[in-house]
């Protein structure tokens, strides 16, 4: 039953007789466009989706309006400048690019490193434009394509939800998820990041794949096949996909719900997925290769000898002969199939699951194997307060929704259930993972919302009814849930079911204001530009990045190579136009070690490192000055920690005192005499920073540093920004000898 | 062995012995030749059963069997000759069991026997048969290299 979420809809007032041709408009009203009760319902859902669509697409905008059009944060830097090559040099060149211009002198294959939905998509969008001739800037394309595809995600969200309740419970989801804060943190306009696309993609594939299992149609498993090619070439946690819609074949057959439908959805999905994702040069063999990939390949077999035993049982009619050759195949299959697997992880032709996957069921493991993933602020456990910020009120209605699901058990809702659980367990380990979640846990709320509340309108509708049939009680005409109603109808059921309603959409609305406040406040800042409130309250803009980027860019000979630490790499290639040595992508991880014993020895061992890899420029980022808490100091620990574990001359406790971490006059000697603190504090002991301190008072660390008289040898200050966030030191050519 | 106990009652033992193994040995046997008859049994039934199946679903399964074979003649001839360059063996191996995996799909729509596919018309389960193994032969060719 489509029942519309509000109440049907009358005409708010009668057609008005009044005759006034000055006020034509006063005629209008619904009874006069004589709509039929679907033709309305339909009206409303259009209108429903079509402002929850515009809404989706201006709550990311913040940002746009409050500084400007521009790419925030450091990846999306990465994905703008190959965007950028794109369009001007074609797909060819593209895909086939080998990039000098960064990780000195290693140089990256970009065209077989990276993920290109994206920046695909982006083309597309800029060549149709420009097709139509909208002369557009493929800066505006790129920073407006996540708020697109949000927009989008919401039509598909609609869709899913109705597949899995009813189209009330698609209308809620659209809404819940336009604004969800969880979602917002990775598509607000500039946020140029694969996640942008890749939850459109996400939702879409399962979509499509739920809707050919409840189908059993080969046309549209061959669209969740190309959902799943889409979501392969946009994000690396396509992987998700691969592993869970097999571990719900799984579940489904282990609980009997199975059906032919289901076979034809699953085989159709995987094989022409598992060929359209091997295309994209990143994944390559990894389907068949890797053992993230092995349950999908485990449970297509696995399919296939269910059901040919289930054909087999459907031929013969003796149940006896049938148990004999069960016992003869199953023992093959198992066999085979435990051989198979022993063989192939035994010789390592099957990797085993790597570092980034791993680390996800064993939380434990990135701390102590690989710093460089541990280091990332976005990879740790999530707290409870982040899941507060980032779904509020449906974090309540996520378990009741569950409870729903569990009331009407279908394979969709099975489905819905198990995804809303494996993402809320990864959303749990690692905070970046809420992403993922979100989707599901806005389609369970969305259902539990939409079944309270019709639930309780049903209340209120149905009560006068029983008003009016209160004299034919006994009269079996009467149906049978509004005689249950007589039955338990409490005294004040519809008062209560009033209360209740209202209590409901006060909820929604704090939601709403939250999700506005959250977007506003704290997920529409570019990294890149800082603001902060002055002394009399007025707004300061920071704007350091780019006026070191641009003096690098118009100061420095342009084959001049840059050392800073790797969160930059990106952003100083796009911007500055400069070769790096080494950027976000850490591919290699004795590179970064490298770069980080440098800036972590003394300086004339350092000097030695910057000459064997023709270092010209040396970038750090001080915070001091500003108060800016996320400069190179406060990541100096990580360099250590990373230098360290390929570099055992680097010892974590040199630079501790009694374990802690301290700049002032307490601080160890190798902390007051290594490359970082000298190219930080340089020419800060003159500096007041504020007013009542005495000179060299760090702001960010609180505190009056330790070594104030900096002499540097091999380099010499070359930038220094307005506001001392960014640091820029030329490398001094070798003394000449004599 | 238990000790003690006259000469006779060792004989009667190990004549037991003797006897317990014959007849585990018979019954062995008889378990061997049960289980050829109940394997003839089985194969017998299963062809009658399978004579029973209309033309048509014996033509796509002649088509499944054909693919499997290829696929397995491929799988031979890579531990034979190596497996260089990979994606061609791939995309080799894929083709096959991917037509193969189509043809079985098609099977269970057009078979009369399942109640959830009755609504379906043959045309339209053999036109989405067509455009799956069109896509998947684009992609195969791509693949190729």
């Amino acid at each position: 039953m489509n029942g519309p979420k509000a109440q049907e809809s009358n005409p708010s007032k009668p057609a008005s007789k009044n005759p006034d041709l000055l006020l034509p408009t006063s005629n209008f009203s619904l009874k006069t466009l004589k709509l039929k009760t679907k033709q309305q319902e339909l009206l409303i859902r259009v209108s429903i989706l079509c402002l929850v669509y515009v809404l989706a697409f201006i709550t990311r905008l913040f940002s746009v309006l409050r500084y400007e059009s521009m790419i925030h944060e450091f990846d999306p830097y990465f994905n703008y400048r190959t965007t950028l090559f794109l369009t001007e040099k074609g797909f060819y060149e593209f895909w086939n690019w080998f990039d000098s211009e960064s990780w000195y002198p290693l140089g990256r294959i970009i065209g077989g490193t990276l993920y290109p939905g994206l920046m695909v998509t982006a083309a597309l969008i800029y060549w149709t434009l420009r097709f139509l001739r909208f002369m557009v800037h493929i800066r505006e394309v790129c920073v407006l394509t996540a708020p697109f595809f949000a927009s989008n995600t919401t039509l598909v969200a609609y869709f899913f939800g109705k597949e899995i309740w009813d189209s009330g419970a698609g209308l809620v989801a659209a809404a819940l998820i336009a604004i969800c804060p969880g979602y917002i943190s990775r598509s607000v306009a500039g946020s140029y990041d694969n996640e942008g696309v890749a939850i459109f993609a996400l939702l879409l594939t399962f979509y499509l794949f739920v809707r050919a299992v409840n189908t059993g149609s080969l046309a549209w498993a061959l669209a969740s096949a190309f959902g799943y090619f889409y979501m392969v070439s946009a994000w690396g946690g396509y992987v998700f996909i691969i592993n869970l819609i097999p571990l719900y074949v799984l579940v489904l057959l282990i609980t009997g719900r199975y059906s032919m439908r289901l076979y034809v959805a699953y085989n159709c999905m995987y094989v022409l997925g598992m060929l359209l994702a091997m295309q994209i040069r990143f994944v390559g063999f990894q389907h068949v290769q890797s053992g993230e990939h092995m349950a999908a390949m485990g449970v297509f077999f696995l399919i296939q000898v269910f059901y040919f035993l289930n054909w087999v049982k459907h031929l013969l009619s003796d149940a006896k002969l049938f148990e004999i050759f069960l016992r003869i195949t199953v023992t093959g299959a198992v066999g085979l199939g435990a051989i198979a697997l022993g063989v192939g992880s035994a010789s390592g032709y099957i990797s085993p699951w790597t570092g980034r996957f791993y680390s996800l069921l064993d939380p434990t493991y990135a701390k102590d194997h690989i710093p460089i993933i541990a280091s990332v602020s976005e990879h740790q456990p999530t707290a409870w307060s982040s899941f507060m910020f980032d779904f509020h009120f449906l974090l309540f209605l996520f378990p009741a929704g569950l409870y729903f699901c569990f009331k009407r058990l279908s394979d969709a809702t099975i489905f819905i259930v198990m995804y809303g659980l494996t993402s809320m367990y990864f959303a749990g380990v690692m905070v970046r993972l809420i992403l993922v979640a979100t989707p599901a846990v806005c389609l369970i709320s969305a259902i539990a919302t939409s079944a309270t509340i019709k639930n309780l309108t049903s209340l209120l509708k149905s009560k006068s009814k029983v008003t009016l049939s209160g004299s034919s009680r006994g009269s079996a005409s009467s149906k049978a849930s509004s005689k249950a109603l007589l039955d338990y109808s409490l005294p004040f059921q519809k008062n209560a079911a009033i209360a209740l309603l209202v209590g409901a959409f006060y909820l929604l609305s704090r939601y709403v204001t939250h999700c506005t406040w959250v977007t506003s406040e704290a997920y529409s800042s570019p990294s890149i530009v800082l603001a902060a409130r002055g002394a009399h309250g007025n707004r300061v803009i920071f704007d350091d990045y780019r006026e070191a980027y641009f003096w690098l860019r118009q100061n420095t000979p342009p084959d001049s190579k840059v050392m800073s630490w790797w969160d930059y790499g990106y952003q100083i290639t796009a911007m500055g136009n400069r070769t790096v040595i080494v950027d976000n992508n850490t591919w290699n991880n004795t590179h970064i070690a490298t770069v980080g014993r440098a800036m972590a020895s003394y300086e004339d061992e350092a000097y030695e490192i910057m000459q064997s890899l023709d270092v010209d420029y040396v970038l750090v980022v001080f915070g001091g000055v500003t108060g800016y808490s996320s400069d190179d100091i406060n990541k100096f620990l990580w360099m250590v920690r990373i230098g360290g574990g390929v570099f055992p001359v680097i010892k974590e406790p040199d630079y501790l005192v009694n374990g802690e971490y301290r700049v002032d006059k307490g601080a160890s000697p190798k902390l007051l005499n290594c490359l970082m603190y000298k190219l930080c504090y340089y020419r800060f002991g003159e500096l007041r920073t504020e007013y009542g301190k005495p000179p060299g008072y760090d702001r960010a660390r609180s505190v009056e540093i330790g070594n104030k008289d900096i002499k540097l040898e091999y380099l010499e200050e070359a930038f220094t920004t307005s506001n001392w966030i960014v640091r820029i030191y030329k490398v001094k050519p070798p003394n000449n000898r004599w | 062995m238990f000790a003690g106990g006259n000469s006779s009652t060792r004989v009667y033992y190990h004549h037991r012995q003797l006897l317990k193994k014959d007849f585990r040995w018979a019954s062995r046997e008889r378990m061997a030749r049960s289980t050829g008859k109940d394997a003839q049994a089985l194969i017998h039934s299963l062809l009658s059963a399978y004579a029973a199946t209309p033309t048509n679903l014996k033509i796509i399964d002649l088509y499944v069997l054909f693919a499997v074979c290829t696929a397995l003649i491929q799988v031979v001839y890579m531990a034979i000759v190596g497996s260089f360059p990979f994606n061609s063996f791939l995309s080799g191996v894929l083709s096959c069991v991917g037509t193969a995996v189509l043809a079985v799909c098609l099977r269970i729509q057009v078979n009369k026997e399942n109640k959830e596919f009755k609504d379906l018309p043959p045309e339209r389960a053999f036109a989405d048969f067509v455009l799956c193994n069109l896509v998947l032969h684009l992609v195969i060719m791509n693949f190729l290299g």
